[in-house]
């Protein structure tokens, strides 16, 4: 039979988590729970120095007092912190210099994620950085980066091997109390990646790391950091998944960008954590502060593309400290069944002839809620800022929720702030006029959805954009696989 | 390789189309007029597959075979296309690439791989001049923003990439000026041929000065009232269609 909107919700309804298995990898876990101790313990299993543990206990001290945001436009049951298990890491420590070595189990993960290592080697120099379950498994490529005085680790490494620009910069764009979330990250941060550019230098490859969440009841609170020096260029991807399973998983990253005078970074995710089931049972929640911070004639892109997680909580911001410096925010946000997300950014503007550009595409399906929420904030001392925002919203059946919440601050008489929204539905006419040309309904949900989050996809490197196609046909199609 | 029989269909309850009799032959032209709300568009939608319509009686044969249990896409698979009274829009969908998937996915049916993307852009090519559209139409998203006449051309473009058995114009002629509907029409005859058939659907009889058709049909409430050859499309612009529905009366 032919579509009807019924059709198509039902199709939405039973729609799989194409990712979901779990992988049997034997790993070391804390029991669950949080103290000071545990934050003590996670910071001597990593072998960390004295103020890096200080670090750590002063954020828990910090998010002792703190009390979890309310303000977002989602609705879930709060996470007990006493019920997490802190640390996993894969017991069987690896440290390989090629990928034969590697447990054989692990990269079969990779190949079902459809992220074959070898495949992303050939592709134009893709290095990447795994973190799974909190403990980064390899690196790729560290050679070629180390001629060019690229740094490119976990940041446990970074912590050891280059203590002073990790001291320097840790903290210095999202504070250890910046927010509950952010607190609890500084306080517990297992593993993630660190990222530095020297002076001058232009990154020859896309920077790549994976992430993922494996052991049952672990959060994952990664903690990325990337220092752009003076004149410098760098191109980063993250893309994350986890299995699925029935309990909500906790994931609470930070990330940090600097961008120094002059430098540019480009931030692109993808993210796929397990959505919940049909029913809106289990799933991720994503909780992430990720923010950058531009100086003079410096710019950050983010761009990301988010399917997964049953509850999202995002902002990638940007300050633009710097005269001359732009800040771009890209972003697709799916979300279906009953998926809640809330995400926008923040634009805070500073210096001189500041410019920021954000487009925000929001795709709803089932009983899903798609806040976008944005501050565009120009100082009093920012002459001449410029701001173009565009918030787009995709409806699909009549159940779910597509919500714009812009805020716009500007002390500045000379500021430009633009702000544009549309809202649309994928209407029975434009699937039966695709139907018409032989094109059947998920294809045509495919082609439309595309169509629609097409000027953000386009921002995307190449290699990943093509993946982030596909994940937005897996997440709105009943059986595309 | 159309038959209609006794075609019965309505929507949520009413009927629009009241047993409605047609034979479409390979190498024919038939023209279907009739007032507004006569159930022209009806027709066509119920032939191309619309699931709002439901069938409540009678049978629609294509090559021989009942289509009514096909879905639409299964229904263009087959050979029949319908050039839309108001084409919709879609954004961020470029024109080629919206007719590269149109092809692929019939290919897909079919089994046959995609069509390789050298054959694809030469018959892009060929075809686009044969429409006198210019290349730059091709790269802008489909419908969005296009002038009533681009709007056509774009789905006598698409009838001419797809390459149709049957193509069923539903008021190809509305919201054409003069140029574009001789374009539009030449189109159409340069693409007829012995193997296809055409079902040319409109109100006036001016569209059918450049298509000419081997049949005409009049559809008033939901039936035919009366077929007869390309004269009695001059004959009704000239009466009106009153005058069938006086002679129904009668």
């Amino acid at each position: 039979m032919a579509y009807t909107e019924d059709d198509l919700e039902k199709e939405l309804a039973t729609k799989e988590y194409k990712y979901g298995f779990y992988t049997d990898i034997e790993s070391e876990t804390f029991p669950n729970g949080l103290n000071e101790d545990v934050v003590r313990a996670i910071s001597l299993k990593k072998g960390e120095p004295e103020w890096m543990t200080d670090w750590r206990i002063e954020a828990f001290r910090y998010w002792q007092t703190m009390e979890e945001p309310e303000w977002a436009n989602v609705h879930y049951a709060k996470p007990d912190f006493q019920n997490i298990s802190y640390y996993s890491a894969p017991s069987k420590k690896p440290k390989y210099d090629n990928l034969d070595e590697v447990d054989p189990e692990l990269l079969d993960t990779f190949k079902r994620l459809g992220i074959s290592l070898d495949e992303q080697k050939k592709l134009a120099g893709v290095a990447v950085d795994v973190v799974m379950d909190s403990v980064s498994v390899t690196t790729t490529f560290k050679k070629t980066l180390a001629e060019k005085g690229i740094i490119f680790c976990s940041i446990s490494e970074a912590i050891k091997e280059h203590p002073e620009l990790v001291k320097k910069y840790i903290g210095s764009v999202v504070p250890q109390k910046d927010n509950f979330y952010a607190a609890l990250n500084s306080a517990v941060f297992s593993d993630g990646s660190f990222c530095y550019i020297p002076k001058g230098v232009r990154c020859p490859m896309e920077l790549s790391t994976y992430f993922r969440i494996n052991q049952a009841g672990t959060g994952q609170f990664e903690r990325t950091l990337v220092v752009a020096d003076a004149g410098s260029y760098v191109s980063y991807l993250e893309g994350c998944t986890a299995p699925s399973r029935d309990e909500n998983q906790l994931h609470a990253a930070v990330v940090e960008l600097i961008a120094l005078d002059d430098a540019e970074i480009k931030y692109s995710t993808v993210q796929n954590w397990y959505p919940g089931n049909d029913q809106g049972k289990g799933g991720v929640y994503n909780f992430v502060t990720k923010r950058g911070l531009c100086e003079k004639n410096a710019k950050i892109s983010w761009t990301q593309v988010e399917t997964g997680s049953a509850v999202t909580w995002k902002y990638p911001s940007c300050i633009l400290k710097g005269d001359n410096s732009i800040g771009e925010f890209y972003s697709i946000a799916v979300t279906n069944n009953f998926q809640q997300a809330d995400t926008g950014t923040k634009m805070i503007h500073l210096g001189k002839n500041t410019k920021s550009t954000i487009i925000s595409k929001g795709i709803s399906a089932g009983q899903s809620q798609n806040s976008y929420r944005g501050l565009v904030q120009i100082n009093s001392r920012a002459d001449n800022a410029r701001n173009f925002s565009q918030c787009d919203s995709l409806l699909m059946g009549n159940k779910c929720g597509a919500h714009t919440f812009p805020y716009i601050e500007a002390k500045n008489k000379t500021a430009r702030v633009e702000h544009e929204a549309t809202t649309s539905k994928i209407g029975e006419d434009q699937i039966f006029y695709c139907n018409q040309r032989g094109i059947d309904t998920e294809k045509a949900i495919a082609l439309i959805v595309n169509g629609f989050s097409k000027e953000v996809l386009n921002k995307l490197p190449m290699e990943f954009a093509v993946e982030a196609q596909k994940l937005l046909e897996i997440s709105l199609e009943g059986s595309v696989g | 390789m159309l038959e209609i029989k006794n075609l019965n269909a309505g929507i949520e309850d009413k009927d629009i189309l009241k047993g409605i009799d047609l034979k479409v032959k390979a190498g024919e032209v038939h023209a279907i007029m009739g007032p507004n709300g006569s159930g022209k568009s009806t027709l066509s939608s119920v032939v191309a597959g619309k699931e709002e319509y439901e069938v409540t009686g009678g049978d629609i044969l294509f090559e021989n075979e009942s289509i009514l249990e096909l879905d639409a896409e299964e229904r263009a698979h087959k050979g029949i296309f319908l050039s839309f009274q108001y084409p919709v829009e879609i954004p961020g969908v470029s024109v080629t690439n919206f007719i590269k998937t149109a092809i692929n996915e019939t290919r897909k049916a079919k089994g046959l791989k995609d069509m390789p993307a050298s054959d694809m852009l030469k018959m892009i090519r060929e075809k686009s001049e044969l429409l006198e559209i210019d290349r730059k139409f091709l790269s802008r998203s489909l419908n969005e923003g296009f002038s009533g006449g681009e709007k056509k051309r774009n789905e006598i473009f698409q009838m001419a990439m797809l390459e149709p058995k049957l193509a069923i114009l539903d008021e190809t002629d509305s919201g054409l000026d003069i140029d574009a509907l001789r374009i539009v029409s030449n189109g159409v005859n340069k693409l007829r041929s012995k193997d296809n058939a055409v079902i040319v659907i409109t109100h006036y009889q001016r569209l059918l000065e450049y298509i000419v058709p081997d049949f005409v049909h009049v559809l008033v409430d939901g039936k035919i009232v009366k077929s007869g050859g390309k004269e009695l499309a001059l004959e009704l612009e000239e009466k009106g269609y009153d005058w069938v529905k006086a002679e129904l009366t009668a």
